[in-house]
């Protein structure tokens, strides 16, 4: 039943993959679209790219939401790492399942919740202290890590499990001290989580809608925002250009990802073969 | 009787290995072969003072003293959950104790960190650090002591070519067989020159030809640099061929400690009896306690046995004796005086050098017994079947007084 190759999941296959891939295909296509009305075909043209250059609107979304995005995907692995250390490598401590189950709530939380929350809190504290003063990048900023650190901390803390302990222990039987052990072989060991996580952290940020709206504040448009606000006055074409650039930057790193994957998979084998060789 | 030699001598060579070889690790030596026996000798390396260990409700280690002396090689035996492996993280420093002590050196260890315990340990994993090269691996402990680097380049060359790894010091672990992992775990824990090294299951991820071939070699690399090991295990062969005293252990205390001849011919329970190698095992009471001998009363058959302690007539007690202290000939006669019996064979297991032979005694109980298959199957006269009568006996020091 395996081995034959069913129709039926042929079909289904392409249909699958078909409600995924042509929405976007089109929207590729619509990019280079002359008309203005974006149902209309209009012939190939870049024109909507040449606008969507001159627009520094947009640019400055752009520049915003990817500034936001690194700070808090750094802040977020950093504080992720460490909540993760805590609850893998630090025993029982008191309190440690009430800390554990702090950390992952903000993952079910509803975003609309938190976004809310976050609101109420900024706007007390600025009652309170007179900061912030004004809502913006400092505001999303942090709205961003207080979510997005508890995804890092979940993927740190599963990688950390599964690694096992014995590698530290081994390295503090040499005589390392605790600190060595961890920029020794903890973090080295680390490295694909950290890296994973410092990336979702950086693509949940640059995704945000609903958190980013509720604690912006004037002029802070992140990219989002201003592709939503865009969409609201009606389809445009520009915005079709900008999704495509997106869309390639994204298959570029995809690309790079398999590639490093490929290798990683070659060097795991001739590392087999060298092992089997003399044994 | 121990020569000292001032302190730190051992530590100030930089060419180490040869040091090592020449002296022994700790710089001390031992005249006694049996420092154990040496009431007023050496002071133990390691002293264990009423220890235990527990989780939750369930006692790992239940209350253990041992001491273990310098140059010895020292094997922790018992089943999986017998508690060896925690007493030898709480040697590492890797788990704390709930009471008693642990001295090394003379020194408590209470309050002594891991890192900076005078012990190193091969992890049954072998725990060898997947981003660093074996010289690097091996390098890691001497680089957190501030080792001058030409010193370390030194030693990490020496201990290589102990371990016979010249060849492999730039492959990275993965780059190995397992075999060679082994070896650089033993070369990383030993360039050090701890005061102790601690083995869990050294050899337990080794094949079988592999692990006989490498049990020499580990005693032999022992001898050589002259290291207290204490090397846990569950393979009762590979204790008996690497230890000088081993510790039998189960739920969490030590069963019996000894040489592998006491334990294996003079157990001290029916548990160890059975653990080591194998034993029938008659119960039965104390029938006479003479001043040289004592006679034992079982179902099966009367056994004299012309050592062991002084017990009160009447008394509960059960005998071991072992499948290859029991002679077996085929006869039709019936058993006539002590430590003899008759019995039928009830089945046999031909070996190649040695055949086992069930037979059953006049009471129902089948016991077994090994022999060599001296004589071709040709001599069809002697040669013991299936049905036989067969007579049992021993000698009156083959038998093993069981208090338990």
């Amino acid at each position: 039943m395996y081995g034959k190759r069913s129709r039926f999941l042929t079909i289904m296959l392409t249909l699958g993959l078909a409600f995924f891939y042509i929405p976007m295909i089109m929207l590729v296509i619509y990019s280079f679209n002359y008309s203005k009305i974006v149902p209309v075909w209009g012939g190939w043209s870049l024109r909507w790219y040449n606008e969507l250059f001159q627009s520094q609107e947009v640019w400055e979304a752009v520049s915003l939401s990817l500034q936001i995005a690194t700070l808090n995907a750094t802040f977020a692995t950093l504080l992720g790492t460490l909540a993760a250390l805590a609850m893998v490598r630090f025993g029982r401590f008191k309190g440690r399942t009430l800390f554990g189950g702090m950390i992952v709530a903000p993952l079910v939380m509803p975003e609309v919740i938190t976004g809310l929350s976050l609101l109420v809190f900024f706007i007390s504290l600025n009652e309170l202290i007179g900061w912030p003063a004004q809502r913006g990048f400092t505001t999303i900023t942090i709205a961003h890590i207080t979510f997005s650190m508890a995804f890092v901390a979940v993927t740190i803390q599963a990688r950390l499990t599964g690694m096992g302990q014995d590698l530290e222990e081994a390295a503090a039987d040499l005589g390392a001290k605790p600190f060595k052990v961890l920029t020794a072989i903890t973090l080295p060991r680390l490295t694909p989580a950290l890296v994973s996580g410092w990336l979702l952290a950086f693509t949940l940020s640059l995704d945000d809608l609903v958190i980013a709206s509720f604690v912006t504040g004037p002029g802070a448009n992140t990219l989002p925002i201003l592709i939503f606000s865009r969409i609201r006055l009606g389809l445009r074409p520009d915005i079709n250009a900008l999704a495509t650039i997106i869309i390639l930057v994204i298959a570029v790193c995809v690309a790079i990802a398999a590639i490093l994957m490929l290798r990683q998979q070659r060097r795991d084998l001739r590392d087999q073969q060298l092992a089997a060789g003399e044994g | 009787m121990a020569v000292v030699p001032p302190a730190g001598a051992a530590a100030l060579a930089p060419n180490s290995l040869q040091t090592i070889v020449r002296h022994g690790l700790n710089g001390t030596q031992t005249v006694s072969d049996t420092p154990w026996l040496d009431q007023d000798g050496q002071k133990p390396l390691v002293q264990i003072k009423g220890v235990s260990k527990k989780y939750g409700d369930v006692t790992a280690v239940d209350n253990v003293d041992l001491d273990i002396y310098s140059g010895e090689l020292f094997c922790l035996l018992g089943g999986s959950g017998c508690g060896k492996s925690t007493l030898l993280r709480m040697l590492a420093g890797f788990e704390t104790l709930n009471t008693g002590q642990i001295l090394i050196d003379g020194v408590d260890m209470a309050d002594v960190p891991a890192y900076e315990r005078p012990t190193n340990m091969m992890f049954q994993s072998y725990a060898l650090f997947p981003h660093m090269s074996v010289e690097k691996n091996i390098a890691f402990g001497l680089q957190q002591d501030r080792v001058p680097k030409n010193d370390i380049t030194d030693r990490v060359h020496d201990i290589l070519k102990l371990v016979e790894l010249e060849k492999f010091k730039k492959r990275k672990p993965q780059q190995l067989s397992g075999g060679q992992r082994q070896r650089v775990a033993l070369a990383r824990a030993l360039v050090k020159q701890p005061k102790l090294l601690l083995l869990d299951e050294p050899l337990a991820a080794l094949d079988k030809k592999l692990r006989k071939q490498t049990q020499f070699e580990l005693a032999n690399i022992q001898e050589q640099v002259g290291v207290t090991f204490i090397v846990v295990t569950h393979d009762q062969e590979e204790a008996m061929t690497l230890s000088s005293r081993m510790a039998v252990m189960d739920a969490g205390r030590f069963q019996q400690i000894g040489t592998p001849t006491e334990i294996y011919e003079f157990p001290t329970s029916r548990f160890v009896a059975d653990f080591i190698g194998s034993a029938n095992i008659f119960e039965g009471r104390v029938s006479e306690d003479g001043a040289d001998h004592i006679t034992v009363q079982t179902d099966a058959v009367e056994i004299f046995i012309d050592h062991g302690q002084s017990l009160s007539v009447g008394s509960r007690i059960w005998v071991g004796l072992r499948p290859e202290k029991i002679r077996i000939i085929k006869s039709d006669d019936a058993a006539s005086g002590l430590n003899q019996i008759s019995g039928k064979v009830d089945d046999i297991g031909y070996l190649g050098e040695t055949s086992i032979y069930k037979v059953e005694l006049p009471n129902g109980q089948i016991i077994d017994i090994t022999a060599p298959n001296q004589s071709r199957p040709m001599d069809r006269e002697q040669r013991i079947t299936w049905e036989d009568k067969v007579m049992l006996s021993w000698d009156p020091s083959s038998a093993m007084l069981l208090s338990s």
